[in-house]
């Protein structure tokens, strides 16, 4: 186990830079996600991370070593790919054992850490089969005891999920974080699922455009986003925005679209008449006398709660209820933001005011 | 009831007709036809006539008849059979390992990240584009005994005093048509190869990379299993067709020189068809059957798909 020190990292194909400078600090035995879209750069980081692609410029650190010109081998860390990159001609048993066995470990050895694995990750009945006879998950359990029999000073894992069912990816996530906890292997993991990344993470480190947006703690970015980017990306239904300008005379106010008023705590000094973007989470209206009007358009019931979306001053929002309000399509309501829980994000810049 | 009798037995006719058309079984011979026809006529025919001939001592002209396996004894007692079927052994153990040893090294070549890499596989394609006859011309010229292009080159640069007599003396011809069919093999077997290194996932490899593997290990713990399918089908496609060699040797050499690189095929040609000896010739062609059949069965057992290629659960 070690930390892992990310220093002003770059990374140019060619002429064409995909990572600006990115430094991320992570401590030992942190579980930390890289997350955000497609082409943020992400996968590309742990890659390098992982020494299967040259650093452009910048540092990068496991414990108190430069790895830059450090092979991939003697980084001393283990990888799960997306395609779980199982040898399709060795059976599991020699799947786990292939790295110790390259190391010269005797037979004895690599026969106590494989069944050791094995037992931690319920693949003992399955050491003797080929990958071809296995499920999605169990294929992903075996990346999982590849790694894990190396007991490496850290684990990269790359997307290792998203070729799973849904299902089975709600309790593989489960799994890796409860191996994490027993384990306390420092680990880097990469998705593009920000539930994924919300769920397992210590530390999420939101990715956008060969940039990082913000890092912390996935309740600090839930409850205080930097920018609007993070705020879009992070939770589920996404957060609602709203143009419009802010009104500090007197009683703070936005005015939204069509001059829809909606509640603000307090304005950020100066900024009466100031272009402004008003977020706010669907799980964070009421239904209010004083609130905005809104038209009810669909309304979708998943059990536990009820997404309800409507049009609050001709643009769309979406709400989420967990009591059973009687709503149909059609009905006019009045939706209240709680006005602690709202954000507001400069509409130029998009950072949070 | 005569005249109404017809008709009735018209329709039963017609309807026999049409529920034979209904019937899968019918309907399935019948498309089967055209596929079963074709063997027969072209594979299964040939083949048969050529059993026969080697029974019978027909001669180009004449009628021949039945004398069982004669042509087998006087072959055994032949010792320039004896000479072809040494030399087609030879040719074909010879060129086949060094067709795969280069093949396989180009491929692993090829698969690298190179420049002008589409051009450089368009030019390791190009001896399998040219026809035989071709090419068997060209080697014929670089091996001649007066203007071979090689003797001159090592004359030129001092390394040699006389002109090598390539095509005159037994083993330098031997090892003369060997190379040119080694030229001439080597592309089918290098791109497939290079195809089938192309199915590996390039994530095995960095695995395996992480996993501690050096070059050589990644060779031999991944690309090797992982290709021995392909390797397997290549090999028996290329040993088929060396043995069964005839283009190259009937052009450059004509089994010569004193039936030095006489192939099983070449030495049944020139008595069969030069000689006249139908029932003759026939007899070496079907000599040639057992190795053949001792080839494909060889690789039918190891293309057998191990284990780790089956899927399913047990």
């Amino acid at each position: 186990m070690s930390s892992v020190q990310i220093r002003d990292v770059r990374k140019s194909f060619g002429n064409f830079e995909v990572l600006h400078g990115v430094t991320i600090p992570i401590e030992d035995g942190q579980f930390v996600v890289l997350v955000g879209p497609s082409g943020c750069g992400k996968s590309t980081l742990l890659r390098m991370l992982a020494g299967l692609e040259n650093i452009t410029s910048g540092t990068i650190s496991i414990g108190d070593r430069v790895v830059n010109n450090v092979q991939p081998k003697e980084r001393d860390i283990a990888m799960v790919f997306q395609n779980y990159a199982l040898y399709p001609h060795m059976t599991v048993a020699d799947n786990m054992g292939f790295s110790l066995k390259l190391r010269g470990a005797s037979t004895d050895e690599i026969n106590k850490r494989v069944k050791r694995a094995a037992e931690i990750l319920a693949l003992s009945p399955l050491l003797e089969r080929y990958p071809r006879q296995l499920s999605g998950g169990q294929r992903q359990r075996v990346a999982m005891g590849r790694a894990i029999v190396r007991d490496p000073q850290v684990f990269l894992f790359d997307e290792p999920l998203s070729n799973l069912d849904a299902k089975l990816r709600v309790a593989m996530r489960t799994e890796i974080k409860e191996l994490h906890q027993r384990l306390k292997t420092t680990t880097v993991y990469v998705t593009h699922d920000q539930i994924e990344a919300m769920t397992m993470a210590d530390k999420i480190v939101v990715m956008h455009d060969g940039i990082v947006e913000q890092m912390g703690t996935p309740l600090e970015l839930y409850d205080k986003p930097d920018n609007q980017f993070v705020a879009g990306f992070i939770g589920s239904p996404a957060m609602n925005f709203l143009k419009g300008h802010v009104r500090s005379n007197g009683v703070a106010t936005f005015e939204g679209p069509n001059g829809v008023k909606l509640p603000l705590k307090t304005a950020p000094t100066a900024s009466d008449g100031r272009p402004a973007v008003y977020g706010v989470r669907p799980e964070h209206f009421t239904i209010a006398d004083d609130g905005a009007e809104a038209e009810i358009i669909v309304v979708e019931p998943t059990g536990s709660e009820t997404q309800v979306f409507a049009k609050v001053g001709g643009e769309q929002v979406v709400a989420v209820f967990r009591e059973r309000h009687q709503f149909n399509p059609g009905d006019k309501v009045r939706l209240k933001p709680d006005p602690a829980l709202v954000h507001l994000f400069d509409e130029a810049t998009g950072k949070r005011m | 009831m005569a005249v109404l009798a017809e008709p009735v037995a018209e329709v039963t006719r017609s309807s026999l007709w049409s529920r034979a058309f209904e019937s899968r079984n019918f309907l399935g011979a019948m498309f089967m036809v055209p596929a079963i026809a074709t063997l027969i006529l072209f594979l299964a025919y040939p083949l048969a006539l050529g059993f026969w001939l080697g029974m019978t001592d027909t001669k180009i002209g004449g009628a021949g008849r039945y004398i069982g396996f004669e042509n087998f004894v006087s072959l055994a007692k032949d010792s320039v059979f004896w000479l072809s079927v040494f030399n087609t052994i030879f040719y074909t153990v010879t060129a086949s390992i060094v067709k795969f040893a280069i093949g396989l090294y180009l491929a692993l070549l090829l698969n690298e990240r190179l420049p002008f890499k589409s051009m450089i596989r368009a030019i390791v394609l190009l001896p399998f584009v040219v026809p035989t006859v071709l090419s068997a011309i060209a080697f014929w010229w670089i091996y001649d005994s007066q203007f071979s292009i090689i003797s001159w080159v090592l004359i030129k640069a001092g390394l040699i005093t006389r002109y090598i007599d390539f095509l005159g003396d037994p083993w330098n011809a031997r090892w003369s048509v060997v190379v040119a069919n080694i030229w001439r093999g080597v592309p089918f077997v290098a791109i497939t190869l290079l195809a089938g290194l192309q199915t590996i996932s390039p994530s095995l490899y960095e695995a395996a990379n992480l996993d501690g593997a050096t070059n050589l290990q990644r060779f031999r713990h991944i690309t090797l299993p992982m290709l021995s399918p392909i390797i397997a089908v290549v090999m028996t496609f290329s040993v088929l067709m060396t043995f069964t060699d005839f283009q190259l040797i009937y052009t450059i050499t004509r089994g010569g020189p004193i039936n030095a690189t006489h192939l099983m095929a070449t030495l049944s040609f020139q008595r069969a068809i030069t000689g006249g000896n139908l029932g003759e010739g026939a007899a070496i062609s079907n000599a040639m059957i057992p190795f053949l059949v001792a080839a494909i069965l060889l690789s039918f057992f190891g293309l057998q798909r191990s284990r780790w290629q089956q899927g399913g659960r047990d």
